[in-house]
């Protein structure tokens, strides 16, 4: 019936990457209207935010308002947050992702797609993954982890994930059918989740 | 429904989906629990990929973010509703009337971590609502339920063993007053998930039946517990 979703966790790593009990109290606090609380949240999240939005997004100038409107959401919802559902830093990310996606569909709907975008390479201002020996640590286990995926799982996942596009989109992209994108994003997802050994916590 | 819905948790989770197919699985989520813990975890291995693009924001989105928080209220948790104490005996072989036990409010939860077995899932969700009950003929129970995972559980406490041809069974009580068969739970300390959407079920209950199930309760509840609005 009901599968096991668990894997084990090596100590400390999963908890400095998906937050832990700190970044868990900051939320908590956060309900609480405790500001200071906010600005530890911000400040050990909004690289990945930021990030995250801009590869999105594209565009730095709604990189920013999109990474505005999350954490307006994190500090508004912080007593919504389920600690045995999930990590802190997924909750804020996913509130991250689902902003900057609307925000290129809005985009896309208005017409106003600028096609300048789609051609420049992104290449952010300052790069934590350059500055930061920890940020580097993550992000080397992380593309670790990425090539035990194959390369069509990695690509599906790509262009779902961090192009913001539809599974019928990403279908189209690379000419398959579309219940092939859903299995491999999907089949990618799981295989990406059991060997970093990520919890629904 | 087909088989097929399953298959979309992945693109879900990654907000791949368009608004159609968004709203269509979000009502499929009401109802699968295991669909719910898969796109959980699923969002957990996701956001794992934003550590490949984390760039340090301008200065200024820091200020515009800290100071415009001053202006926003924070949500307050939300309250689950109190049913009124009331107590009423349950006679077997009298008509089902319903009881309402005492019920236990759950505080939003701690942050430490629980394993996701699917009762804890239940007794530990935010807005779970626990109601305690001790049966006529000895032991106790406590029913949870949750609106936001569209299920509930039961823990059994010293239930009085049965004779090899009678069995425990559970029965969700539907928005019409019927019963529907639920599962079963066995004798002495255990725990199970009633089988079924909680969403819509206005109570759910427990009787003696024979040993392999009842399609319809043969014997007065043993206990029935009533279900707040989701």
């Amino acid at each position: 019936m009901e599968r096991d979703h668990l894997s084990v966790v090596p100590d400390g790593v999963a908890a400095s990457s998906s937050g832990g009990p700190d970044l868990a109290r900051a939320i908590r606090d956060c309900a609480k209207g405790d500001h200071d609380a906010f600005a530890r949240l911000y400040d050990a999240t909004s690289a990945k935010v930021y990030g995250l939005v801009l590869r999105v997004v594209r565009d730095p100038a709604q990189a920013e308002e999109v990474s505005q409107e999350c954490f307006f959401e994190v500090w508004r919802t912080a007593s919504r947050f389920e600690p045995d559902r999930g990590s802190p830093l997924a909750w804020v990310l996913t509130i991250a992702h689902r902003r900057a996606v609307d925000r290129v569909r809005a985009v896309e709907a208005a017409g106003r797609r600028d096609r300048t975008y789609e051609r420049t390479v992104v290449a952010p201002a300052v790069d934590a993954t350059s500055e930061l020996a920890e940020a580097r640590v993550e992000a080397r286990r992380v593309r670790t982890a990425l090539q035990t995926l194959t390369a069509m799982q990695r690509e599906a996942i790509e262009l779902a994930y961090l192009g913001g596009y539809t599974h019928a989109e990403v279908a189209m992209m690379l000419e398959v059918p579309l219940g092939t994108a859903k299995t491999r994003i999907r089949d990618g997802l799981i295989r990406l989740r059991d060997v970093m050994g990520v919890t629904a916590r | 429904m087909s088989a097929d819905i399953h298959a979309l948790s992945g693109a879900y989770a990654l907000d791949a989906v368009d608004d159609q197919e968004r709203a269509d699985f979000e009502r499929h989520l009401a109802e699968c629990t295991s669909c719910q813990l898969e796109v959980d975890s699923l969002r957990e291995a996701a956001a794992q990929l934003a550590a490949t693009s984390a760039t340090v924001p301008p200065e200024t989105l820091r200020e515009q973010v800290l100071a415009g928080a001053r202006q926003i209220r924070p949500l307050p948790p939300r309250v689950p509703v109190l049913v009124p104490t009331r107590r009423r005996l349950t006679v077997l072989g009298a008509a089902a009337a319903l009881v309402l036990g005492t019920v236990v409010w759950h505080p939003w939860q701690d942050s430490t971590p629980v394993a996701a077995t699917a009762v804890s899932r239940i007794e530990h969700a935010s807005d779970a609502v626990a109601t305690e009950q001790s049966l006529a003929r000895g032991g106790s129970v406590t029913w949870y339920r949750s609106a936001s995972l569209g299920r509930a559980a039961v823990i059994a406490h010293d239930l009085p063993t049965l004779g090899a041809a009678k069995v425990y069974q559970l029965w969700l009580q539907d928005s019409a007053g019927r019963f529907i068969p639920a599962g079963f739970v066995g004798s002495g300390t255990n725990a199970t998930v009633l089988a079924g959407s909680a969403v819509t079920a206005q109570g759910a209950g427990i009787t003696v039946e024979p040993a392999g199930g009842s399609a319809q309760p043969t014997s007065a509840p043993l206990a029935l517990v009533a279900f707040g609005s989701a």
